[in-house]
């Protein structure tokens, strides 16, 4: 029976324990904020949310990276270690975790490895905590994903209510981190059956659909439709919906000097600032939100999906309810399956 | 605010019908709970979409500074305000908009609706006219619309517009506001105590630059913080650079900001930056006497130079 029970009151203890070897980020909640932080107790744990406010992509993928360091063109310092102890990410929801199996289409692939992404992905457990209360924004379900799906995850847990979480085992990391501590019971009959019954309802109070079959021919065909004319005229051209989405990757290498020492540094990018695609001459082949905007339903939608075979979008449901303008990508893609193509 | 929604949904209609205007700016419903959005409008059977309530919080005015067509633009007092800023920084012309102002009570802040549904998510909001029904899972509460208003909106005086070809429904009321209590008290604090609360604000910051995109006043073609030669910031958003940014941004909008609220409403990390834009809009006010956005005449005090400015500050 890989399924294990364990009280609330009891979690204290076992995380007490995996902090010896692990060092443990769980939901801080802060300044109205629920966003992931180091813990140093169960206490600290804020259960009670949707989502973080940021991505679990911050922790693979951080805002800033200084890369290697040099004085005079030679280099001192590689970041040769990027992580001090192993990490556990507890109560990350599966629709982040199916976003690391995305990211790590860019970051970990056959022809290209990057050491620091890598780094801490082989260094961390992901211990996933089942949604109970998905938004109305949420679709995951939509995009290859669900409430209680198990991609990426070490561990998957599940509130059952009555002060207890089913936990189960996905990994054999997952499983070795159960086996360490007593506080676990095997799980009854009955246990099983509330977990059914909690899974159905999470799934059912999905009402957001996305139909994203057909999608990416669609969207060849439609490039130059004036539908994008009307898509744009709202958009701010801020960071808001690439920053606090769990798939967007885009990033500028740019050297930086603190004091007198040179940094490379990787930092977060996005493809609706202006700025992006400057070019040293003065032309910037996408002028204007709507070919911004266009770019990136297309890389999302489409150049993703050629490059890589998935959509590069879990349905987390942060551009919908971050965006101060209310642009809402189920809105465009549903405008885009109705959109008739241009005569070639 | 009914009525309003409907003679405002005539006017725009027959300002699209006599060509006064080729496009209409208004709100129109969202698609997330009590959520409203900017739209544009350019057929007239299309302004039946058109809404007006306590959630209509974006300020169209920025808008102006990109569209080319004839606008019909729906402002309330602060957009109003906004709207004069621009028509004297000569970034719009007068007689390219058609004002259509709106007198408003105050809108809701929804981060204040998120506080106190702790987690819950909102399902589905009921206004009248001076209460909101909240209703989220295990949870229906009616609230004062007063409680849940917008910081901007409780220290607003010119709740009706300040300049509009045409008003939908009545002026309101105005009452006495202490507008600067809040700027007062904070101000009074140790300088340490003030400086660490910036600087935790700041500490969140993410630098998607939502408050500058958002705010009327900052049009410059090239932001200082996408220059490149020189470079003045770093893309690593180190807390100095960060908290720059924001205070050389509010020195830059200092005698212009109408304190609207945009940029504190769109802030995805709940970053509270308004005591710095408040505090400069009272030193102007007492400096030189000026209140941004109240009338057409009266240039800015960042750009102008009078003979008996105050100059205090030469000891």
């Amino acid at each position: 029976m890989k399924e294990k029970i364990i009280r609330k009151p009891q979690l204290g203890t076992w995380l007490e324990g995996l902090r010896k070897e692990y060092e443990i980020w769980a939901p801080v909640k802060k300044n109205g904020l629920v966003l992931f932080h180091p813990i140093e107790s169960a206490k600290e744990i804020h259960f009670d949310f949707s989502n973080t406010k940021k991505t679990a992509k911050d922790l693979f993928f951080p805002q800033s990276e200084v890369l290697f360091s040099f004085r005079g063109g030679e280099i001192e310092k590689k970041a040769d270690m990027v992580l001090e102890k192993p990490r556990i990410i507890l109560a990350i929801r599966p629709c982040d975790a199916k976003s690391l199996a995305l990211l790590d289409k860019v970051f970990d692939s056959e022809d290209y490895q990057d050491p620091y992404y890598v780094e801490r992905r082989k260094g961390t457990l992901l211990l996933g905590m089942a949604c109970t209360h998905p938004q109305t924004s949420c679709f995951c379900t939509s995009m290859r994903s669900g409430p209680f799906e198990k991609t990426s995850l070490d561990l998957l847990m599940v509130d059952l209510g009555d002060e207890k979480y089913l936990v189960e085992a996905v990994t054999q990391a997952g499983k070795d981190l159960m086996g360490k501590d007593g506080s676990f019971e095997d799980a009854q009959e009955k246990d099983r059956e509330r977990l059914a019954k909690v899974k159905k309802q999470a799934e059912e109070k999905i009402k957001s659909k996305v139909v994203i079959e057909g999608l990416e021919e669609k969207l060849d065909k439609i490039f130059d439709s004036p539908f994008w004319d009307r898509v744009h005229q709202r958009c701010l051209g801020c960071a808001i919906c690439t920053y606090l989405c769990s798939t967007c990757h885009c990033f500028a290498l740019l050297d930086e000097r603190v004091n007198s020492l040179e940094q490379r540094v990787r930092s977060w990018d996005s493809c609706m600032f202006p700025v992006f695609t400057l070019e040293a001459s003065g032309h910037n082949p996408r002028i204007s939100n709507r070919e911004r905007i266009r770019q990136r339903v297309m890389h999302k939608f489409n150049y993703f999906v050629k490059n890589f075979g998935e959509t590069a979008c879990v349905g987390c449901g942060r551009c919908i309810q971050n965006c101060p303008v209310n642009i809402d990508i189920r809105e465009i893609i549903e405008e885009i399956e109705n959109e008739q193509p241009l005569p070639s | 605010m009914p009525d309003n929604e409907k003679q405002l949904r005539e006017v725009a209609e027959k300002l699209l019908i006599d060509k006064k205007v080729d496009l209409i700016i208004g709100y129109e419903k969202g698609t997330l709970p009590l959520r409203t959005r900017p739209t544009f409008i350019r057929e007239p059977e299309e302004t039946k979409r058109l809404v007006w309530n306590s959630r209509c919080e974006n300020n169209l005015s920025f808008y102006l500074k990109t569209v080319k067509e004839k606008v019909g633009i729906v402002a309330k007092g602060c957009d109003s305000r906004s709207i004069v800023g621009l028509i004297k920084e000569s970034q719009v012309k007068r007689g390219d908009i058609f004002i259509i102002g709106v007198p408003c009570p105050g809108i809701i802040d929804k981060k204040k609706i998120e506080d106190i549904l702790d987690g819950r998510e909102l399902l589905e909001g009921v206004e009248s006219d001076s209460q909101i029904l909240l209703k989220a899972e295990g949870f229906e509460e009616t609230l004062d619309k007063d409680k849940l208003l917008h910081a901007s909106c409780r220290s607003c005086r010119h709740r009706n517009p300040v300049l509009y070809d045409t008003l939908v429904g009545k002026e309101i009321s105005q009452p006495q506001t202490d507008e600067y209590s809040d700027v007062e008290e904070f101000a009074s604090k140790q300088d340490n105590e003030r400086w660490a609360y910036f600087n935790d604000e700041t500490s969140r910051c993410i630098r998607c630059y939502a408050c500058r995109n958002v705010c009327p006043a900052c049009y410059c073609p090239q932001c200082f913080v996408d220059q490149s030669l020189p470079t003045w910031f770093d893309r690593t958003p180190h807390l100095s650079d960060t908290l720059i940014f924001h205070i050389i941004r509010t020195l830059h909008t200092a005698g212009r900001c109408v304190d609207c609220g945009a940029c504190s409403r769109v802030c995805p990390m709940n970053v509270e930056l308004r005591m710095l834009n408040k505090k400069t809009e009272k030193d102007v006010k007492e400096l030189y006497g000026y209140e941004a956005g109240t009338n057409l005449e009266e240039l800015p005090p960042m750009a102008t130079f009078k003979i008996d400015d105050p100059q205090e500050f030469i000891k």
